[in-house]
């Protein structure tokens, strides 16, 4: 699995353009899904099995995008100036490394600070990518860029950037994989344009029309020095989500996902997570409303270039998902 | 209908009737939610052409032109009739207000500027403190909008009542190459989609939406959305055109877009990231007739496309504007030039587009 979370972190796709990525998991999930389609907005859905007595209609989500940054202005020298796509901070731009969609590649600094010991918003800040003109700049007006870092390997621990949120795509793409028989009509939703505010689990939430609906997605964790508040850790299993800045779980929902981690012997973990929000938050307002939880991978230095999960927390993400699936859901 | 000549040819035109039409509209009151004198010009201007036309639950003009093609695309345009204004929250009972603001306008623009008061546009001044009284240091600080008053003199105390919405008082004109009034954002908009459904292609269903309360959260146009349930969605509407000098002689990075460069396509703005498909028409469209354009700077803002692209299953957008300097102030001031090549742009992508657009 971890070739395949390697290819998946690699692969190019800052929200609006997750074309790459897409392309990547659908040659992927061929063999294993009954019914793949795009939506209008870009949605990946894949359906497995069909909705039979005792079964639902589940809704999954895990999203393709990650965030970026998009040109807004070259100067005359060459040098682009830029704003976030999603939830990036300069703190973890500066020195780092950016890779355009048409290939081109630079590195972020900063004007000259007058304070050392403050952070330089983001309009202080611009690319290089080696141009020493506005006429000799390959990147303009309105391209994206993506981080570029390279996957690395720590044994138990993985890093990359994009980690949010391919480490759960990798999740679902196994837990397909993994399903052989099931009673619910499940939706593998790989969704677009999350980090700019989970706008395509809006739109593939209303055409699903779900029972129940999970996200998958990375939560943050309380494992590092003078880190966040948060009694969640690395290795200690996937969490079942409680509630986030923008979304309370059905209670139901989160006794049934912890009841079934432990008859099987999963390790997991509660979570309660105080800001940020996944696509679950769309799914439960849809339409009429949906019961929805999350389940999460733990993931420290989240939005950062280096992202890190624990291997053991992602192979329990896809033996609890595909646990939950292969059996009725009961809530009560 | 390939030949690219041929389409400007019939492309429609800004004539001296297309500016007397873009007068009145914005000469007109619209405050978001109050758009009903733009929208009996809309629908005066639509009637004898447009197939269907409803005006729905809350007041958006819903217009239809048929295509003459097996299954079209269906293509909704959307533009704005409200703008930006005040609304009377609590009378002195001597002929003033106070007042609040309806839609992003910025308070310090506001003291001295003559407003017109609900339906009878009953003249009325912002006013404060002249400079005779003013004290040291006074000037330095901003006067916060309770601390202005509406002051619509005795004369026209019994005719307005708190409640009723006001607009800026500029009368609109032209000015050698350029126009300028207030409400032009999206006045301008609302009379190029007038001339689009006057000359809709027949190659695509035309579902043509003049939303009201965009200026406060694009709240119509998620509803006239969802009842069109379009294949894809194009904005028109006006973005600000901050191209002056920088004070202190540096290259101006935040310009948001240039008058005199053509339409302004978008890319991302804080409310929807455009769909790539529907940019890429717009500017190979451009760039094979020749017609400028350019791209917006991404940043904050956003237009209707916000609530459009995420009604029901989605809805591919995009937005295009006409630049403008000194938007949501009294006046905005434009180049006729933009907005003629606006509306080419418009109409071409119309008649060039095809059904494989949406594929992927």
């Amino acid at each position: 699995m971890k070739a395949l979370i390697q290819k998946l972190v690699e692969s190019f796709g800052p929200s609006g353009y997750e074309d790459a990525v897409r392309e990547l998991i659908t040659a992927e999930i061929k063999p294993y899904a009954d019914e793949i389609r795009v939506d209008p907005l870009g949605n990946l859905i894949a359906r497995k099995g069909i909705k039979s007595p005792g079964g639902m209609r589940v809704m999954l989500s895990a999203h393709m995008d990650e965030i970026g940054l998009i040109a807004t202005h070259v100067d005359e020298n060459g040098f682009v100036r830029f704003i976030p796509i999603g939830g990036a901070r300069p703190i973890t731009c500066v020195g780092g490394r950016v890779r355009f969609i048409n290939g081109a590649m630079g590195t972020i600094n900063s004007e000259r600070m007058e304070a050392l010991d403050k952070m330089p918003s983001f309009d202080r800040l611009y690319v290089d990518v080696g141009a020493s003109s506005r006429a000799d700049c390959k990147v303009h007006v309105g391209d994206v860029a993506a981080f570029d870092r390279p996957f690395l390997d720590l044994g138990d621990r993985l890093v990359s950037k994009a980690m949010d949120d391919r480490i759960s795509v990798a999740v679902q793409i196994e837990a397909l994989k993994r399903l052989k028989d099931t009673p619910h009509e499940v939706y593998f939703v790989f969704s677009v344009q999350e980090e700019v505010g989970t706008r395509g689990a809006i739109t593939s939430s209303y055409a699903i029309d779900p029972d129940l609906g999970l996200s998958v997605d990375v939560t943050l964790t309380g494992d590092t020095p003078k880190g966040v508040k948060m009694d969640v850790s690395l290795g200690k299993g996937p969490t079942v989500k409680v509630r986030d800045g923008g979304m309370l779980s059905d209670p139901r929902l989160v006794r049934w996902l912890s009841d079934t981690a432990e008859k099987a012997g999963i390790p997991y973990q509660l979570e309660v997570l105080e800001g940020g929000t996944t696509d679950a938050r769309s799914i439960q307002l849809a339409r009429a409303g949906v019961p929805v939880s999350c389940i999460s991978i733990p993931c420290r230095y989240v939005h950062s270039p280096s992202e890190m999960v624990d291997y053991r927390d992602v192979q329990n993400a896809v033996a609890l998902l595909a646990k939950v699936l292969e059996q009725p859901i009961l809530l009560v | 209908m390939g030949n690219e000549n041929e389409i400007l040819q019939i492309a429609p035109q800004i004539g001296a009737e297309q500016i007397a039409l873009l007068e009145r509209l914005s000469n007109a009151s619209g405050v978001s939610g109050e758009e009903a004198e733009v929208r009996a010009i809309v629908l005066e201007q639509l009637k004898p052409v447009a197939g269907e036309i409803k005006v729905d639950a809350l007041g958006n003009v819903l217009a239809t032109r048929k295509a003459r093609v097996e299954q079209p695309l269906r293509v909704m345009m959307a533009a704005h009739m409200d703008e930006v204004g005040f609304m009377l929250v609590d009378s002195d009972d001597n002929g003033t207000f106070s007042f609040d603001v309806v839609g992003g306008i910025d308070v310090r623009t506001l003291v001295g500027k003559p407003v017109l008061v609900g339906k009878e546009h009953v003249p009325a001044v912002i006013g404060a403190k002249p400079i005779h009284l003013t004290e040291e240091g006074e000037t330095e600080r901003k006067i916060p909008l309770d601390a202005l008053r509406m002051d619509v003199g005795l004369g026209g105390k019994n005719k307005v009542k708190v409640g009723d919405r006001a607009c800026y008082a500029t009368r609109f004109e032209q000015v050698g190459p350029s126009l300028r009034g207030k409400a032009l954002d999206n006045r301008l908009g609302v009379a190029t989609l007038i001339e689009l459904v006057k000359h809709a292609p027949e190659n695509v269903e035309l579902l043509a939406a003049f939303t009201v309360q965009e200026e406060i959260g694009a709240r119509g146009a998620g509803v006239a959305a969802y009842a069109f349930n379009p294949d894809l969605a194009i904005v028109i509407d006006s973005t600000p055109a901050n191209d002056l000098p920088v004070w202190d002689g540096s290259e101006n990075a935040f310009y948001n877009t240039r008058l005199g460069a053509g339409p302004a396509i978008y890319i991302q703005d804080a409310g929807t990231l455009a769909d790539p498909r529907l940019i890429r028409l717009l500017a190979d469209t451009g760039d094979d007739l020749g017609i400028p354009y350019q791209f917006r700077q991404p940043g904050s803002g956003g237009t209707d496309a916000g609530a459009i692209h995420r009604q029901r299953a989605g809805i591919p957008s995009v937005s295009v504007s006409i630049p403008g300097r000194y938007a949501h102030t009294p006046v905005l001031l434009c180049r006729l030039a933009d907005w003629q090549n606006t509306l080419a742009l418009l109409y071409a992508a119309l008649v060039r587009i095809k059904p494989e657009i949406l594929k992927r």
